[in-house]
């Protein structure tokens, strides 16, 4: 368990309440070293796993030939699915109920390059390492399918259920007096965080304890119990810090039922952490995706009509959803629409979650399409947006809770000069350098599912929050000791906050931007209820020194209890704690309806997906909203393109912590310069290599590749989105960024990038 | 990664006798080494350790050379005022290399043998065709992933990029190669792949570089390296230009030009058929443009990095109007 005292810095008393620009309090933790990430633990007597993986992309293992490494030095174990001890299969995050057949980590028949055939345990990494090496595979190939543009892997299935359709927009786009139809792609990208996936697995009997990065603590300990036949509390999930994760920490995954069940065999602790090449295969990234846009449209730029047919790569065995038409749906008024989309199955690891999943790539097509409409009708392309604004949600036809679009666009314009925009193409220059701006939207939806905290308030008058939600960097300790230090009315030094640890109180998934907002939620509640019992103990405990004050209510403002209608000075928390001699007030709160109050449906709220409610359940469409504006300089004769200066409005709602909410979009806008310019997947087509799998070669941006980038927020706080009125933050600020960047290039340029990433070979 | 013996070097001579055993590597900064051995290419059973030894850091400059020792660090040589003053190019070069962290480490002659960045050549395990690595196995990135491959310089057996960009600075200023007593001209110092791209360098086995130098020149103070990349920093070049030029006292006659590329060849390129054209004429933007052109004759294209073919006349053009206008 991580406990961050907060040590908070600060030049404004208001910083430690909520909406206040505190630092993140595990920052000194992190940047003295004093940070214990989850693989940096030894407990005694570990031993090292290191993974062999295929080096075909499709066929099967005829056989393994392990008698030199297990010969090799420090060699404990070689497991192969012959020898290794049977694992369960588990429930899915979906709550797909498991099936009879057990679960094979290591696999024998091979649907993609690097999966894991089998793995060497010795006594040090570099032992497990050499002998690694040693392992001989007999394989038997098959054709492999390399990717999304390989001749074989054809059209794909179609998803019926990503259908979406209103009006007759095939009959109204054959009318429309402008039509244009192109193409938009996507390659497949990585989440590379810079702490690898892996984890410590030690078995205490029939107990385990696993030190591992996660974004959901409770979903992968429900996978982990289940795969080794264990309950649920008998696993013991730690995750104090995590390096990064971007979507790609969420679930359990093959390596760590190899590892678990490596330390079951061995009776020792086992400690597996993929190397940086096998984080392009031990799990996926975003799938390639491809789109096609039709815009039927009046010629003063009026939308009549949208037609997206798009499609996503995956794997073999399963069907990841990269959903297109996201944003196509929702961003513009139009009276007919018609989305659809194909999956692609072809020789990869399963793609997963990456930095807002189907808004991203959905962003990439229809702003870019709206941008080519601009231009054939001739309107600016700010302009053109607001002509097709839509008003209330076309798709789910409600209204939206808060759209503050208008005044992103607004907002963004005016900060980033967007009026000395000359219209023409390639008009802009300066010397060698072609100058183009570009503007695009995004949006990302607010998911909801139901939490839980516990609030303590201690003898000595400080405060703990428990939860077992983690902070990946976003903020998680830091916003919960604001919401507590203002729920409670306490300086906020006097908060300590416990994360990451499976023994707290449960908490759902980190991930689709909906955590912040909810476990902010919890803790207000339990943090209220705390408060609530504190006043009652100093009204109504004859110790009390309010005993005689017969006051209906306390006032509680930085530790200090007072009367309101007394103006003596108050008496502070801890001695109305030691005077009514309690050790502790403690209120565990959860948010779950009553509907899903009894044991089975809390832990099924804390460990799948299934509560969580959608952005369009209830009255309102529920959506943050944003704006990049982007300056590019394309250099005429080398093609290489440079992001010179980006102004985006965002529409978070309210802000739970300004500074930390910039840094999450701010982090968001970067990732989405690497995917406008630099990000791509290389495969070797013959055998579904994945050529530049570390980060010499797969480029992410530098700090010289990013300018000062100015954020602007135009939210309000959105109750109907949250509790203390957040909307999402941490996927936003990628969703639009891309789109923006080809738009200026275009405007730049007059050549029109319809694959990302724009590289200098597709300009010069 | 093999286990392997580890000796640090007292003396010169030492280091000498230990290049000479066989299986043995030598370690500087260590940041192309380690880096190999832990992708299985480097496989040595002794590592010699030379990073300590005394007397090869340093930079010396007089009116008529400047060297530079083997083991002085890239970070070192860029910041030298005498280098930035008689030698832009070079602390160009260098600076537009790798990363601070990686400058701060390497050495100039580790960084003069520095191996390709050719992918198949970095991944023995999946890869067991490459001539470079296992002579005649074949070569992987023919019909493979191939954008940053060689255009210029490449043979049916390899056409691995040379990745450096000091070694470019150095080939258009002549550098001489210094192996103990030996010195040999950079140019000859890296080898064409030909039908054994294993062989890059004329270094004979026992040989250790000992330092650089390279002849002062109007055309070398009068320089600059340009290097076009995608990213911003900290990747290596698509198309790279070394280029020297001294005018005459018209201001306007070249009276002589120096020109090497990098990111397009199996070596450092030295242009001296644009240097040719334009030796003797007026500084003149068609007739550079022009000239520039002849920097890829002969060029040949697997596909993907076609662009090359495009991009390196036009970093040749754009070197030689930046240092000539730069009065
Ligand atoms: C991610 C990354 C990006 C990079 N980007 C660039 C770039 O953009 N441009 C660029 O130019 N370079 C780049 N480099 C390469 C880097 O500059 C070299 O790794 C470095 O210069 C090597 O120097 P070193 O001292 O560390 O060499 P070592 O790793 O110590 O040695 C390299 C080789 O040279 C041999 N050796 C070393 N010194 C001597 C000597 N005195 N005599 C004989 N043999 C010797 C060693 O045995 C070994 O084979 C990059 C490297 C990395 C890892
Ligand atoms: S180009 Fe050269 S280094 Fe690369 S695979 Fe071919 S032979 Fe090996």
């Amino acid at each position: 368990m991580t406990i961050v005292e907060t040590r908070a810095k600060r030049g404004d008393a208001a910083d430690g309440a909520l909406g206040g620009r505190l630092s993140r309090i595990d920052g000194p933790a992190k940047i003295t070293g004093l940070a214990d990430y989850a693989l940096e633990h030894h407990p005694q007597g570990m031993v090292h796993a290191v993974l062999v993986e295929s080096a075909i992309a499709s066929g099967r293992v005829v056989s393994i030939d392990a008698n030199a490494a297990e010969r090799a030095p420090g060699v404990l174990l070689v497991m192969t699915p012959d020898n290794a001890l049977p694992i369960k299969s588990a429930t899915d995050w979906l709550n797909t109920p498991p099936s009879d057949a057990p679960y094979e980590p290591l696999a024998r028949s091979i649907t993609f390059a690097g999966q894991h055939i089998a793995a060497v345990i010795a006594e040090t990494f570099e032992q497990a390492t050499a002998a690694a090496a040693l392992v001989k595979v007999y394989y038997e190939e098959a054709p492999a399918i390399a990717g999304l543009d390989d001749p074989k892997a054809g059209d794909g299935m179609p998803l019926d259920r990503m259908t979406i359709e209103w009006g007759d927009a095939h009959g109204a786009l054959a009318n429309a007096p402008i039509r244009i139809k192109h193409e938009y792609r996507t390659p497949r990208e990585y989440n590379v965080p810079i702490e690898p996936h892996g984890l410590i697995a030690e078995w205490k009997g029939d107990r385990l304890t696993v030190w591992e990065p996660s974004q959901w603590i409770d979903g992968m300990a429900r996978t982990y119990a289940e795969w080794f036949d264990i309950p649920f509390e008998n696993v013991e999930l730690r995750s104090p810090y995590i390096g990064g994760g971007f979507g790609s920490k969420a679930l359990a995954l093959e390596h760590g039922a190899i590892a678990i069940n490596a330390a079951r065999m061995l009776g020792r602790p086992v400690k597996l952490a993929v190397t940086r090449a096998q984080t392009f295969t031990a799990y996926g990234g975003r799938p390639a995706t491809r789109q096609t846009i039709e815009l039927g449209a009046t010629r003063d730029g009026k939308l009549v009509s949208i037609v997206q047919t798009g499609a996503n790569e995956t794997s073999m065995k399963a069907v990841q959803v990269e959903p297109l038409g996201s944003v196509t749906s929702i961003m513009y008024a139009t009276p007919n629409f018609s989305s659809r989309q194909n999956v692609v199955p072809v020789n990869t690891v399963k793609p997963g979650a990456l930095r807002a999943p189907g808004e991203n790539p959905s962003a990439f097509g229809i702003e870019c399409a709206i941008d080519e409409l601009a231009y054939e009708v001739g309107i600016d392309p700010v302009q053109i947006r607001l002509l097709n604004y839509a008003e209330e949600d076309p798709h789910a036809r409600k209204p939206w809770s808060t759209r503050r679009l208008r005044e992103a666009y607004a907002a963004g314009a005016e900060a980033f000069g967007w009026s000395a925009r000359q219209p023409k193409p390639r008009s802009m220059r300066e010397g060698n350098q072609l100058i183009g701006y570009g503007v695009a939207a995004g949006t990302y939806p607010v998911r909801r599912t139901p939490g839980e905290a516990l609030v303590r308030i201690l003898g000595d008058g400080s405060v703990e929050v428990a939860s077992s939600g983690i902070d990946m960097g976003q903020g998680t300790y830091t916003i919960l000791a604001q919401t507590a230090a203002e729920a409670i009315g306490v300086p906020v030094e006097k908060v300590r906050v416990k994360l990451g640890d499976s023994s707290l109180p449960r908490a759902p998934v980190a991930g689709g931007s909906q955590f912040a907002n909810l476990i902010t939620g919890a803790v207000h509640k339990a943090a209220l209820a705390a408060r609530d019992e504190l006043i009652g103990l100093a009204i109504n405990d004859p110790n009390s020194p309010f005993r005689d004050l017969q006051a209906n209510t306390l006032i509680v403002e930085n530790g200090v209890i007072s009367s309101p209608r007394d103006t003596g000075a108050g008496v502070g928390i801890a001695e109305i704690m030691q005077r009514t001699g309690r050790e502790r007030i403690e209120a565990l709160r959860d948010t779950l309806p009553e509907n899903l109050r009894n044991e089975k449906d809390h832990f099924r709220n804390f460990t799948t997906i299934t509560t969580m409610l959608s952005p369009t359940d209830g009255d309102y469409s529920l959506h943050s909203w944003c704006v990049h504006f982007v300056e590019v300089r394309v250099d005429a004769d080398f093609g290489t393109v440079r992001v010179a200066r980006m102004v985006s409005a965002l529409d978070s709602g309210r802000l739970y912590n300004p500074k930390l909410a910039e840094s999450q979009w701010k982090g968001g806008i970067i990732m989405g310069i690497g995917q406008a310019l630099l990000e791509e997947g290389i495969v070797d087509a013959r055998n579904g290599r994945v050529m530049n799998n570390n980060l010499g070669d797969y480029l992410v941006p530098t700090n010289a590749d990013i300018p000062d980038l100015k954020v602007i927020s135009v939210g309000i706080p959105d109750t109907h989105a949250s509790v203390l009125g957040g909307k999402a933050v941490g996927e936003l600020g990628i969703v639009g960024v891309a789109p923006a960047i080809a738009n200026a290039v275009y405007h730049a340029t007059g050549v029109r990038v319809r694959d990302l990433p724009i590289t200098m070979d597709k300009l010069t | 990664m093999r286990d392997f013996s580890y000796v640090r070097a007292a003396t010169i001579d030492e280091a000498l006798s230990a290049a000479a055993m066989p299986a043995t590597m030598l370690l500087a900064g260590g940041t192309t080494l380690i880096d190999l051995a832990k992708c299985g290419v480097a496989e040595p059973e002794r590592v010699v350790d030379i990073s300590h030894l005394k007397g090869l850091d340093g930079v010396r400059i007089d009116g008529k050379a400047a060297t530079i020792g083997a083991l002085a660090r890239m970070s070192r040589v860029a910041e030298d005022p005498a280098i930035k003053g008689e030698f832009p190019a070079i602390s160009e070069a260098l600076w537009q290399a790798a990363s601070a962290q990686i400058r701060n480490m390497a050495t100039i002659g580790g960084n003069l043998l520095q191996r390709t960045r050719c992918a198949y050549f970095r991944d023995p395990a999946t890869f067991p065709n490459c001539n470079k690595r296992n002579p005649g196995s074949g070569c992987a990135a023919l019909t493979g992933v191939n954008r940053s491959h060689a255009v210029l310089g490449g043979s049916s057996a390899c056409i691995a990029t040379y990745p450096g960009d000091l070694a470019v600075a150095l080939t258009a200023f002549d550098a001489l190669v210094h192996l103990g007593d030996r010195q040999v001209p950079v140019d000859d110092f890296f080898l064409l792949p030909g039908a054994r791209p294993d062989k890059e360098h004329a270094m004979r086995p026992g040989e250790i570089i000992t330092a650089i130098s390279v002849p002062a020149s109007p055309a070398a103070r009068r320089s600059t390296f340009l290097k076009v990349r995608d990213r911003q920093s900290y990747e290596f070049a698509a198309a790279s230009a070394a280029v020297g030029i001294e005018l005459g006292g018209d201001g306007r006659t070249i009276t002589d030009i120096r020109i090497a590329l990098g990111g397009i060849a199996t070596k450092p390129w030295r242009a001296r058929a644009v240097e040719d054209a334009l030796r003797g004429t007026a500084f003149e933007h068609d007739a550079i443009k022009e000239a520039s052109r002849l920097a890829v004759e002969g060029a040949i294209d697997h596909g993907a990095n076609h662009y090359k073919i495009e991009l390196a006349p036009r970093v040749v053009e754009r070197a030689i109007l930046k240092i000539g206008a730069a009065a």
